[in-house]
């Protein structure tokens, strides 16, 4: 499946930006289950300072505000072809080494909830218990839009039961580390049967099985990823592959609009 | 050089120009003090709006009194223009900027600061205020005299005596602005005692009368006062003086730099257009007017060049 | 003069007077005492003209003390200096292995010499370094070796500073004080010289220059600013090598560059002497509260465009856990045993270890992993019932946070008390630099000296001096 995909972000600010920089993950790369062709990231009222690879191997640009900017647009699109492997994702590659991805971070730090998701996950294989976590996570955590904060972490969002992909990623992930797998959020695009435009981009987790390497869970839709998923960053967790990350100075007064195209050629 | 780094030197050297003029209003003050034709306390209050210093002082006090003034004028810490305040403002600055700075300068520095520091550690008496003074201003004037023998004359340099300029023209602006009466052409020819005092104290407080005496002899005339002051260049405290040593050290910049900035026509600009004619024509314009437009210019001129040289982001 | 069983580096443990302070003593038993009491009056007089200040944490802001200085130089022979210099050499040289190893693919730990836990539960690793192979292969451009001795032959390593040593400004000044005083005293004694040390380090720091420089390298000194504690030194090492002494707000990324706002605009520096931590150095990346750093410095360096000395991430060679493991990872990257030893460290994370500490609380000294500056620890053997039940306790909680030390009977130097030469308790900083041409240790180095009869602590900040630290010529 080939799909393209247009995302544009557009911050408009009441007072100038006398000074500020962006640092942007929102360039996919190919792997072995996606090609990516053309990819280009254009801005407007800024400019790209450099770009370079991270330690979880996201590529990263940074830009910077022009002086006294009012406004920002970004926008990046390209097409990526894709192919079912079910969720495999293959063997660990780095740079950083797989035990990083056990590492606690602060939005999966586990408390009694996520511990007590964690015992329920059963099942007789890795891969079995790994979906059975999946199902349960769905489970535990309704997907309601605009009820969950970006700064939740994985109990939060257990305590309060609700969330958004970013929220199930976060507490699908710090499960799978209580139960020992290396385990990494994702970002990126998913295409959608009945719509071209979208929201926001998705997000989904995987795990490392001994044997299998990485494998995808996306609770959110409760399946492994599929050819209409395309991976754009990883990391431990929504702080690493956040497609933004930024600090300005001036520039109050914040209005964004986003507008997200994913359509199959 | 840093853009930090101009802002620093530039302080720098303000503030030990303030701390040396701050002194040396606080001698004058207690000069007329002692001659007693006047009302001491009023005088009082104008040497603290001379230095720039009254708004802060009524916040503190009920009354200008001698005592107070002084103290206020000299100790101080919640008086960031007092001596005290300034040297240590200066100090301050100096370690920022310190490897702009050769040793002797800073050596000078620090020295001026831990001297001053001690002297004016505790209240100063009535019988110790003297040498307290002379002592500050002879301080003061070692580190110039290590910035004169010892710095390169680079845009280090330029930064330096741009601030110390500034500082200076400000603070004889203010001294006019303050006593512009005194020198307003009056019916009488001659003038009375209590003038005699208000034009010496303008002198003092400039450190001019013995170069006044030598231009103009011994008899004062009003408008002698108001043309050394502002307009001649051999005075070193004059308007004219201070406003061409800006220029001429923004000159040196500008070719350094290979670059005419906006604050350069601004200084050419305040020396052609005001302190080029001569004192009548001042007179004419108004002396007090004359001086507020001065005074603003140079406040201005000041900001622009913070922007040129980028001082701050 | 001698002390029951503790080394005097003057005069033995017999006192007998020791080769390499022959010249000196002749000397010193020819001054009259009052002479020499002016001079070391006068030092301090020079000292505090010339700004040589710490600032103290915790108190008022301008608070600016010295840090006393005994005119009396702790001397080094050649011979002892050359073994010296090749076990700092063997040491450095595996820091900067260990350090790229761990950062990349982490043999060392895929060797079974040291259990990946000492590294992935250690807040010292700094996980955006990883991938990242610094311009030049130097991770440590500047080391501080903390050296204490026991004996003629015996030196010991205490403590690795591979972070951003402090002190060095303090060797040089000392000499030049004390070349200042007493002239007559080095047309007596070869000493070697250290006042290369700004000019080695210029050229140490340029030869580590990213690819992107041209011409000749930019290097600029990055202070956290005039109330740093050793904002003195910034100033002093910035000075001496004629670079400019930036500060985070004159910083900021500019065409994909890290530039300091300059009179003319922005120029890019290609390599930064960063006195600011790791922690402090990005907000745009690591701690977003620092006011001291520069935002998007860790993607500039990512991207190849600066080079940051040291290297961000380099704590976690120096750290006190890694330390037990050292002459491991000295063997295990030089192939070779380690030239300078240890001092003897029980990892309390152990609990034979731990059990052995509980047991002989009052025998030891035990240390926070991550402490510094003597802050935080405990020393048995002065400490009172009280103290030690408190630290039992603290022990007891988090035993991961703690190793432990014997009490070491430091060798002692004299100093010039009121009442003549006394000895005192001191250790020894040598100051290191990398480059791609090679490591160089400055012969001599800052000899941290307690002022207190008996004491153990040499740290500045708990009443510590120094001493002008002469390496003989051979």
């Amino acid at each position: 499946m080939r799909l393209k995909i247009r995302h544009r972000t557009r911050y408009v600010f009441d007072h100038p930006v006398s000074y500020g920089l962006q640092q942007i993950r929102k360039t996919p790369k190919s792997t072995h289950q996606q090609v990516v062709y053309d990819w280009t990231t254009r801005v407007a009222g800024g400019r790209k300072e450099l770009s370079f690879e991270d330690h979880h191997n996201n590529i990263v640009e940074l830009l910077s505000f022009e002086r006294d900017a009012t406004e920002l647009v970004v926008t990046s699109a390209g097409e990526v072809e894709l192919s079912n492997t079910n969720g495999v994702v293959g063997r660990h590659i780095g740079p950083a080494p797989l035990w990083l991805y056990r590492q606690v971070s602060a939005r999966t730090r586990p408390g009694p909830a996520v511990r007590a998701l964690t015992r329920a996950a059963e099942g007789p294989s890795d891969i079995e218990r790994l979906h059975a976590l999946m199902k349960l996570v769905s489970g535990a955590v309704a997907y309601e839009v605009g009820t969950s904060h970006s700064d939740w972490g994985a109990e939060e969002a257990l305590t309060q039961a609700r969330g958004v992909c970013q929220d199930h990623a976060h507490v699908f992930i710090a499960c799978a580390r209580e139960m020992g797998f290396p385990s990494r959020y994702v970002s990126g695009y998913l295409m959608l049967d009945d719509r071209v435009e979208q929201d926001a981009m998705h997000a989904w987790a995987e795990a490392h099985v001994d044997g299998l390497g990485w494998i995808g869970f996306d609770p959110s839709n409760g399946i492994s990823p599929d050819e209409r998923y395309v991976r754009v960053a990883t990391g431990l967790d929504y702080a690493d592959a956040a497609p933004v990350i930024g600090m300005r100075v001036g520039g109050t007064g914040e209005a964004l609009d986003v507008e997200i195209e994913v359509a199959q050629q | 050089m840093l853009g930090k780094t101009a802002n620093g030197l530039f302080w720098m050297y303000r503030y030990l120009e303030r701390a040396e003029n701050t002194a040396r209003l606080i001698e004058t003050g207690q000069r007329i003090a002692l001659t007693r034709l006047h009302d001491s306390d009023a005088e009082w209050r104008s040497i603290l709006q001379s230095a720039a210093v009254c708004e802060g002082y009524d916040a503190v006090h009920d009354s200008v009194t001698k005592e107070a003034a002084i103290d206020w004028m000299l100790r101080s810490r919640d008086n960031p223009s007092s001596v005290m305040s300034s040297v240590a403002a200066a100090r301050q600055n100096a370690r920022v900027v310190r490897t702009a700075l050769t040793h002797e300068v800073w050596e000078a520095m620090n020295g001026t600061y831990m001297r001053v520091k001690d002297r004016l550690a505790r209240k100063v008496s009535e019988r110790d205020l003297p040498s307290a003074l002379g002592a500050i201003r002879q301080r003061t004037a070692f580190v110039r005299g290590a910035t004169h023998g010892t710095m390169l004359r680079n845009d280090i340099f330029n930064f330096s005596r741009i601030g110390t300029f500034l500082e200076r023209a400000d603070n004889t602006a203010r001294i006019l602005d303050v006593k512009y009466y005194v020198l307003l052409p009056s019916v009488m020819a001659v003038g009375s005692a209590v003038d005699n005092v208000q034009w010496e104290t303008i002198l003092r407080s400039v450190s001019a009368r013995g170069g006044f005496r030598m231009e103009y002899g011994s008899s004062i005339d009003p408008r002698d006062i108001a043309r050394f002051l502002i307009l001649d260049k051999r005075m070193p405290r004059s308007l004219a003086f201070g406003v061409a040593a800006i220029r001429k050290n923004l000159n040196h910049l500008v070719a350094d730099y290979g670059s005419r900035p906006p604050s350069f026509g601004m200084a050419d600009h305040i020396e052609r257009s005001y302190l080029s004619y001569d004192i009548d024509a001042i007179f004419d314009y108004g002396l007090h007017e004359f001086i507020q437009k001065v005074l603003s210019l140079v406040e201005e001129l000041g900001r622009q060049i913070e922007i040129d040289y980028r001082f701050y982001e | 003069m001698e002390h029951e069983g503790i080394f005097d580096e003057m005069w033995g443990r017999d006192g007998v007077l020791r080769e390499p302070y022959a010249r000196f003593n002749a000397w010193f038993e020819g001054e009259d005492p009052k002479r020499l009491r002016a001079k070391q009056r006068e030092a301090e007089e020079l000292f505090r003209l010339t700004g040589i200040t710490f600032n103290v944490y915790g108190r008022a802001e301008a608070e600016e003390r010295l840090i006393p200085f005994d005119i009396i130089p702790r001397i080094i022979s050649a011979q002892e200096w050359q073994k010296l210099s090749r076990g700092i050499d063997q040491r450095v040289r595996a820091i900067n292995a260990f350090l790229h190893d761990i950062y990349h693919r982490q043999e060392i730990i895929k060797a079974g010499r040291i259990p990946e836990r000492l590294i992935s539960g250690n807040e010292a690793f700094l996980p955006q370094m990883i991938g990242v192979s610094p311009p030049g292969g130097v991770y440590t451009h500047i080391v501080g070796i903390d050296l204490v001795r026991t004996g003629p032959e015996e030196f010991l390593v205490l403590e690795d500073n591979a972070r951003t040593p402090s002190g060095v400004s303090y060797m040089l000044e000392n000499r030049e004080t004390m070349l200042q005083m007493f002239p007559e005293l080095f047309s007596h004694n070869h000493v070697q010289p250290v006042q290369n040390y700004p000019r080695d380090l210029l050229r140490s720091l340029m030869a580590c220059a990213p690819q992107t420089a041209s011409g000749k390298p930019t290097v600029a000194v990055l202070t956290p600013g005039i109330y740093n504690s050793a904002y003195f030194e910034h100033a002093f090492l910035a000075d001496q090598m004629g670079v400019e002494l930036v500060e985070g707000t004159d910083l900021r990324v500019v065409d994909g560059r890290v530039a300091m706002r300059t009179t003319r605009g922005y120029k890019p520096i290609d390599v930064l002497y960063r006195r600011v931590d790791d922690d402090f150095l990005d907000p745009l990346n690591f701690n977003p509260d620092s006011r001291l750093g520069v935002p998007g410095i860790m993607d500039v360096y990512r991207a190849g465009g600066i080079t940051i000395a040291n290297a961000p991430g380099t704590g976690i060679a120096d750290d006190k856990a890694i330390y037990s493991y050292m002459p491991d990872i000295v063997e295990f990257y030089t192939g070779e045993p380690p030239i300078l030893k240890n001092v003897p460290t029980w990892r309390c994370s152990e609990p034979e270890a731990l059990a052995y500490v509980l047991d002989h609380l009052d025998e030891l000294v035990v240390k926070e992993v991550h402490g510094s500056g003597g802050y935080g620890m405990l020393i048995g053997p002065t400490a009172t019932k009280r103290d030690l039940a408190a630290f039992r306790k603290k022990l007891k909680a988090r035993p991961g946070n703690y190793i432990a030390q014997p009490t070491l009977s430091l060798s002692t130097v004299p100093i010039f008390s009121r009442t003549g030469l006394a000895p005192r308790h001191v250790d020894l900083r040598p100051f290191v630099l990398v480059s791609p041409d090679g490591i160089s240790t400055t012969p001599g180095g800052l000899t941290r000296v307690a002022l207190k009869k008996g004491s153990l602590v040499v740290n500045s900040s708990q009443g510590g001096g120094t001493k002008d630290t002469w390496v003989l010529e051979e």
